[in-house]
Order: C-alpha cells, then sequence, then structure tokens
C-alpha cells in the first residue's frame, strides 16, 4: 500500500490516479495511525510552506518511524520543500531531513515559475531510470530547494538559477516538478517509485 | 530552459448530458467539435502542455456536469486541467479542484468582488488561480486609463464581462497588476476584438499586459494559423498560447504547431 498524505492541501484526485495508471496500491491517508504499514509514503503538494508544515504535524512521528525503517518516500513540490530545515515564505522550520533551506526564485524571472523545463541528470538513479537528459516536467512553484550537500542532487533544472529538481537521500526522494501532471515522463517517475516499494 | 506552452481550450456546452465542446464566433455559427474527455485525451497524446476547459453554459445545474468532465479526464490524462466559466465563489473553485481540476480562471466574479482572487490562492495556493482577462481596445481618450500605441492609433483595454456581453470601464492593464497582487498565479488575457475571427493575436494588448506584470501571461483571441502563434512568441513575451478551432476541426495537431514553432527558434517541449 502507498499512503498518499492528506494533509488537506488541494488535489489529490491526480497523483491518485497517476499511481493507479502505473499499477500501484495508492490509499488516501488522512488519518496518522492509518499511516503504518504503510511500503511507501507520497506526500503530494500544493500551497504554501507553513500551512503545508502546520498541517503535516500530526503525521510527524508516524512519518519518522517510516522513515527510520527504510520505507521509500517520495516527496512531491511542497512535500519536498517540508523536508528541508527551514522555508523562507513562511519563516518556518520544516521536518530537517535534509539539511539546507528553502529560498524563493531569483529575480529577473517570471514567478511562479509555470510551465515544461527540462531535467539535467546529474547521476543515475533508480527514480530517474529510463528518464533522459533534456527530458521536460512540469513545475509549478515560486521556492525552491538548496541541500547543504549537493552531492543529493540527482537532477536539476535551469530557472534563473540551475535549481534542484530531484533531491534523493537514503530512502527519501523528493522532486520539484510534479511527476503526476507531466504526462508519459512524469508517470515514468512515478512507475520507478512503484517498483521500489516492491524490492 | 522553460517551454513555451501551447493550451487548446475547450468550450464546453453542457447542457447535454456529458458535455460537448463547441466553438463559434461570438457564440453564433456553433460548430461541434466533439466529447471534452476524448478530445482531452486525443490533445495529450499530441503533446499539449495543458488543457483549459471554459463552461460556456455556467449555470449552477451545470456545474455538476463539468465535475464529470474533470473526473473522466484526469482518470488518464495526466497534465495541468483549469476549469474556467461561471467561477463565482470559493465553493465553486473547491467543487473544481475536488473533482481534479489544478486550476480555476475567474472573470467576471473577480472583476465584482476581486477579494475573491485573495481568497482563491489563499486557500488553493497563488498556481491555482488564473485571472481570465477579456478586453476590448477603446480609441477614444479617458484620463487614468493606460494609453497604448498601436499601427491602428492610441487606445486602451477595457475589461468586459459575460464573454463580452457587458462593459466594466476597468483598465485591463491596471486590471491585470491588480490581480497579480491579490494573488493571481496566471492570466489568460483574450483579445475580444479578435476573439474567433482568426485573423491572429492582439500583439500590443499581449504585450502591453504581459510586460506590466511578473506572472506568466497566456495569449489568446484570434488564432487562426501557425504564423500567428510564432508572431506572438516571437513579438511579446507571453508564457502560452491558447487556442480552440484551429485543433478542434483538425486543422492543425499540436505537435504540428510545435513542430513548426521548433523550427522557427521558439523553446518548446516536443
Amino acid at each position: 500500500m502507498i499512503a498518499i498524505i492528506d494533509y488537506g492541501m488541494g488535489n489529490l484526485r491526480s497523483i491518485y490516479n497517476a499511481l493507479m495508471n502505473v499499477n500501484g496500491d495508492p490509499v488516501i491517508v488522512s488519518d496518522s495511525a492509518k499511516l503504518s504499514g504503510a511500503d511507501a509514503v507520497v506526500i503530494p503538494g500544493v500551497g504554501s510552506f507553513g500551512d503545508g508544515m502546520n498541517n503535516l504535524r500530526p503525521f510527524e512521528d508516524e512519518l519518522f518511524d517510516l522513515i527510520h525503517d527504510g520505507i521509500p518516500m517520495l516527496g512531491i513540490c511542497i512535500g519536498m520543500h517540508v523536508l528541508f530545515d527551514w522555508g523562507e515564505e513562511s519563516n518556518c522550520e520544516g521536518f530537517g531531513l535534509i539539511t539546507g533551506d528553502v529560498i524563493r526564485l531569483p529575480q529577473g524571472v517570471r514567478i511562479p515559475q509555470m510551465g515544461w523545463n527540462e531535467l539535467r541528470i546529474r547521476c543515475d538513479s533508480d527514480l530517474l531510470s529510463g528518464i533522459n537528459d533534456g527530458d521536460f516536467f512540469y513545475f509549478v512553484h515560486s521556492y525552491y530547494c538548496v541541500p547543504e550537500n549537493k552531492h543529493t542532487i540527482t537532477a536539476t533544472t535551469d530557472y534563473g538559477v540551475d535549481l534542484a529538481a530531484v533531491v534523493e537521500k537514503d530512502n527519501i526522494h523528493a522532486v520539484q516538478f510534479h511527476p503526476e501532471k507531466s504526462s508519459t515522463k512524469g508517470l515514468i517517475i512515478l512507475k520507478n517509485f512503484v517498483e521500489m516499494t516492491r524490492c | 530552459m522553460l517551454a513555451k506552452r501551447i493550451i487548446p481550450c475547450l468550450d464546453c456546452d453542457l447542457g447535454v448530458p456529458f458535455g460537448r465542446v463547441v466553438k463559434g464566433v461570438r457564440f453564433k455559427q456553433i460548430r461541434y467539435a466533439g466529447i471534452p474527455w476524448e478530445l482531452a485525451q486525443e490533445y495529450d497524446k499530441q503533446g499539449a502542455d495543458e488543457l483549459i476547459f471554459l463552461d460556456i453554459t455556467a449555470s449552477h445545474e451545470r456545474r455538476e456536469t463539468m465535475s464529470k468532465v474533470i473526473e473522466k479526464t484526469s482518470e488518464n490524462v495526466f497534465m495541468p486541467l483549469t476549469v474556467g466559466g461561471g467561477i463565482r465563489s470559493l465553493k465553486d473553485a473547491r467543487t473544481a479542484f475536488n473533482a481534479g481540476a489544478d486550476k480555476v480562471s475567474v472573470n467576471t466574479a473577480a472583476i465584482k468582488n476581486p477579494d475573491l482572487l485573495n481568497e482563491i490562492s489563499k486557500y488553493f495556493g497563488t498556481q491555482a488561480c488564473v485571472i481570465a482577462i477579456d478586453a476590448k481596445r477603446r480609441y477614444e481618450h479617458k484620463t487614468g486609463q493606460e494609453m497604448v500605441d498601436t499601427p491602428q492609433g492610441e487606445c486602451w483595454f477595457e475589461c468586459s464581462l459575460y464573454g463580452g456581453r457587458e462593459f466594466t470601464g476597468i483598465d485591463a492593464i491596471q486590471w491585470a497588476i491588480e490581480a497579480e497582487e491579490r494573488g493571481a498565479g496566471d492570466i489568460m488575457l483574450t483579445s475580444m476584438d479578435r476573439d474567433g475571427t482568426k485573423d491572429g493575436f492582439d500583439i500590443e494588448l499581449t504585450s502591453a499586459v504581459s510586460n506590466s506584470v511578473n506572472i506568466p501571461v497566456i495569449a489568446s483571441g484570434g488564432c487562426g494559423n501557425l504564423e500567428h502563434i510564432l508572431e506572438v512568441f516571437k513579438k511579446t513575451n507571453v508564457s502560452a498560447a491558447l487556442a480552440a478551432s484551429i485543433f478542434h476541426f483538425g486543422e492543425y495537431t499540436v505537435s504540428e504547431v510545435k513542430e513548426y514553432l521548433k523550427k522557427n527558434g521558439v523553446h518548446v517541449r516536443l
């Protein structure tokens, strides 16, 4: 069972449908007690950092237990941001699972970044299997993650700055773009994630 | 680099059980183009970057049909979906999001109650809040309005409501700036002078609005051929172009449009 955490932030139907499409077995979980027993966890994301953190706090203990057990986890967009130490948007602390901050996109570009941008792959990973350098993914965001350990960045994208598009640390995987909105390439990433749960 | 977006727009008549996509010139000479989610799937295959579903019937009883259309589409179409037409309240927006929409576009309701933009962006995020602006050229001078030079003479742009059936006296450029401040994340900018004419986008309007804001602008109204789309990307800095009839009736596929744009130096997703 892949638990999609429902923390009251927008559209979960598309991530649910996309995981179904790649033969996953997603369940939308809005009660932290129901997280235990999950084979994988997805933190979807739209909305703001502060609201996201507030709504996710009740899941914290169970979430940390699963991560320590080595269960694959995928954070999407805001679901990626909250894994870091601190977010500029709401001047708010995150879960601190990945060392680094989440800051505003630089001056000189339209904000939010909204649309399809190319992935620059830095190193191979299971999540990116079947994805080519230059493939397009759908991004919507005003803030971006700056991990302290640059080696955790497995892919970047260029939007006024070369920003972290995929960050991976052990069983924690985080993507700035929306795989569930990125057509066939996005489905490949979700399929790779589903396969991790079967190892 | 961020690609320029090509967005087919599906004008939906929801007066029939599963809805149907229609296109006409100012609601006249209506032609039927197909079932919304079937067309959506086809555009997905062709490489569309996003889809906009506009409820042209815009009555509350038919909101349920729109939900059905979006639910059905989002089962197997994995790209951003925008719903517009008759979104009047936070509740209407929530209904659209629950059905699977990623964004809602508002026009009339936002002009009548600008706080709606703040509310939608607060609850669902800036990225989910599209302001639709239907603008018409006015050549008579009026103090306080942003006058813009065009080959046809100096003019300002007036916001209209209800698909061009009512005018507001509101300057489209000033309204675009205000909408951005209130939390809109995208501007869907339609020229009422060009809509349905196939004479090409209103370059001066598009340029003026796009240069006045820092959020993405989608050019709309007047697209009749490939050159029109190239022109709007070459002459303005818009982020996206919207078209309806050139796609619905098989004149061009989305991939044909993109290949043409790429050949002419526009960065698109292929």
